[in-house]
């Protein structure tokens, strides 16, 4: 099993979940988070004052799939959140050791 | 008159509140707003029991009597000194809600780090010694700047230019300088946390506004009509002039800065509105709009006060440049104030009017200087007059009142 952390751009997040949806993942987490790579922010002035704001708002996803649909689950990912313009985002792939479903202690894959 | 009474009570409640409230940081929202609030209730009741009697009874220079404490004598029947055609009763409720905004005006400066029980008692205070002997002597009989009623140095303000916005402004800034920056300021960055809440405050004060100014005309008539443009007109050529000087400064015009500027072109226009025409008040406004701008950006950089609301910048400011140009601008034609036939402002040809103009403006300042000083030194001994520096960190909604303002996750 495996976890995918994917954070993208907000504008791009529907039609991300949409291409999820449509390869048979349902299960995922959704955070709104701010944050940046190299993409530079913006300055907001309020009555003279300046503030640089260089923490961007995005999308993290969280899912944890079966080994078998990671592959597929990245390819949708790649080709939905990509704009070609700096501020794209990132995915990082982590192994999960157990999954376990509250409702009736399923274990492992099952859990998925 | 009940409807101009109740909208001046909305500027308070919630317009000045939504205004404030949006300004500050989330922590602070219930805060500000509590203050207004208190406000409303606090003058109110003070105001029944022996507020109006001081600032409209008796017939002294400087302050009034108790003759109308607990109202007494006060009913349907008008007074013939202030408002004629009247109930004395609406009279007296309407400048009740004048009292209920000038000293909430001052909570602008002083967001974010004053202590409740110190703002309560300080509001009461000031309002017996700095409102009351300044409203007694702009519009009370007897008053020595009353323009109405034969005062010595008869001080032009329409609806409050002196006793509302030089005296809550100027005190605005002593308090700004007595409590200090707030922690943190001005490094740390804190912009308003919705300028949403801000900007429907803004429009409740513009609409309020006519309440304020043509109702300050106490009658139903051409006075009224002539004050409600005047303040209309004002407000729309201030909040250009503002968003021209920003687009010009920052390539940009802000919907802060827009609100902001209709605000300053609303407080200059508030001594002059009955007694300048419809061009003069474009003028009035473009000019506070622009010297507004200044303050803010320019003036309160170079000194580093924390006026954290600006409430000197627009209310102090704004209300000075608009007591003065009521000097300049106001004419016979308009309100013939001193009687058919008789001059009364500069472009009538009386520009000594000006000069009594900066007899009431400086008699306002000193007012709020001294007051202002005095009073917070002695709330200072009795309660506090600001939070705890970790008081000031987790937020004055937790600390003070035991709220949050936004409870997302419920």
């Amino acid at each position: 099993m495996m976890k995918i952390e994917a954070i993208i751009q907000p504008s791009r997040f529907a039609s991300v979940k949409d291409a999820l949806q449509e390869i048979g993942i349902e299960g995922m987490t959704v955070t709104e988070v701010r944050g940046h790579g190299r993409q530079k922010g913006h300055t907001e002035i309020y009555r003279g004052r300046e503030y640089t704001v260089d923490l961007l708002p995005k999308m993290k996803l969280e899912m944890v799939l079966p080994d078998a649909l990671v592959e597929k689950a990245l390819a949708a990912i790649m080709k939905t959140a990509k704009t070609g313009m700096i501020g794209d985002g990132k995915i990082f792939l982590s192994k999960i050791d157990e999954a376990i479903r509250i409702r009736n202690d399923d274990r492992g894959e099952n859990a998925l | 008159m009940l409807v101009s009474a109740a909208l001046v009570l909305m500027m308070t409640g919630p317009g000045l509140a939504l205004f404030y409230g949006g300004l500050v940081r989330r922590k602070n929202t219930l805060a500000i707003m509590m203050q207004s609030f208190a406000l409303m209730a606090l003058i109110t009741v003070m105001w029944a029991l022996v507020g109006y009697s001081l600032c409209f009874g008796g017939n002294g220079p400087v302050i009034g009597g108790f003759e109308h404490a607990f109202l007494r004598g006060v009913g349907a029947e008008p007074n013939a000194d202030y408002a004629g055609t009247i109930p004395q009763t609406t009279f007296m409720v309407y400048q009740l809600m004048f009292a209920i905004i000038t000293p909430a005006l001052i909570t602008g400066a002083t967001a974010e780090r004053m202590k409740f029980s110190g703002s309560i008692l300080f509001m009461a205070l000031w309002f017996v010694f700095v409102y009351a002997p300044l409203a007694h002597m702009v519009w009370g009989k007897g008053g020595f700047l009353n323009a109405s009623l034969g005062g010595r140095f008869p001080t032009l303000d329409f609806a409050g230019g002196t006793v509302v916005h030089i005296s809550s402004g100027v005190s605005a800034l002593v308090c700004a300088l007595y409590l200090r920056k707030r922690t943190g300021y001005p490094q740390q960055p804190m912009p308003p946390h919705s300028l949403v809440l801000s900007f429907i405050g803004a429009c409740l004060l513009w609409v309020g506004w006519f309440g304020f100014n043509a109702g300050s005309a106490l009658a139903s008539n051409g006075l009224a009509s002539s004050a409600f443009v005047a303040t209309h007109f004002a407000a729309a050529a201030a909040a250009l002039a503002w968003s021209a000087a920003e687009w010009l400064k920052n390539g940009r015009a802000s919907a802060l800065g827009a609100i902001s500027g209709a605000v300053a072109g609303l407080v200059a226009i508030t001594p002059a509105a009955g007694f300048v025409g419809p061009m003069p008040a474009l003028a009035i406004g473009a000019l506070a709009g622009g010297l507004c701008y200044w303050m803010v950006i320019r003036v309160k950089a170079i000194f580093k006060y924390d006026d954290a609301l600006d409430a000197f910048g627009v209310h102090g400011a704004g209300g000075t440049i608009g007591a003065l140009l009521t000097g300049v601008f106001a004419q016979q034609v308009i309100n013939p104030i001193y009687g058919a036939g008789k001059p009364v402002g500069g472009l009538d040809g009386h520009w000594g009017q000006v000069g009594n103009q900066l007899v009431g403006v400086l008699i306002a300042w000193a007012f709020a200087l001294v007051g202002t000083i005095v009073l917070l030194k002695i709330v200072d001994m009795i309660t506090g007059v600001r939070v705890s520096a970790e008081e000031e960190v987790e937020g004055l909604d937790i600390t003070q009142h035991g709220e949050e303002a936004y409870n997302l996750e419920a």
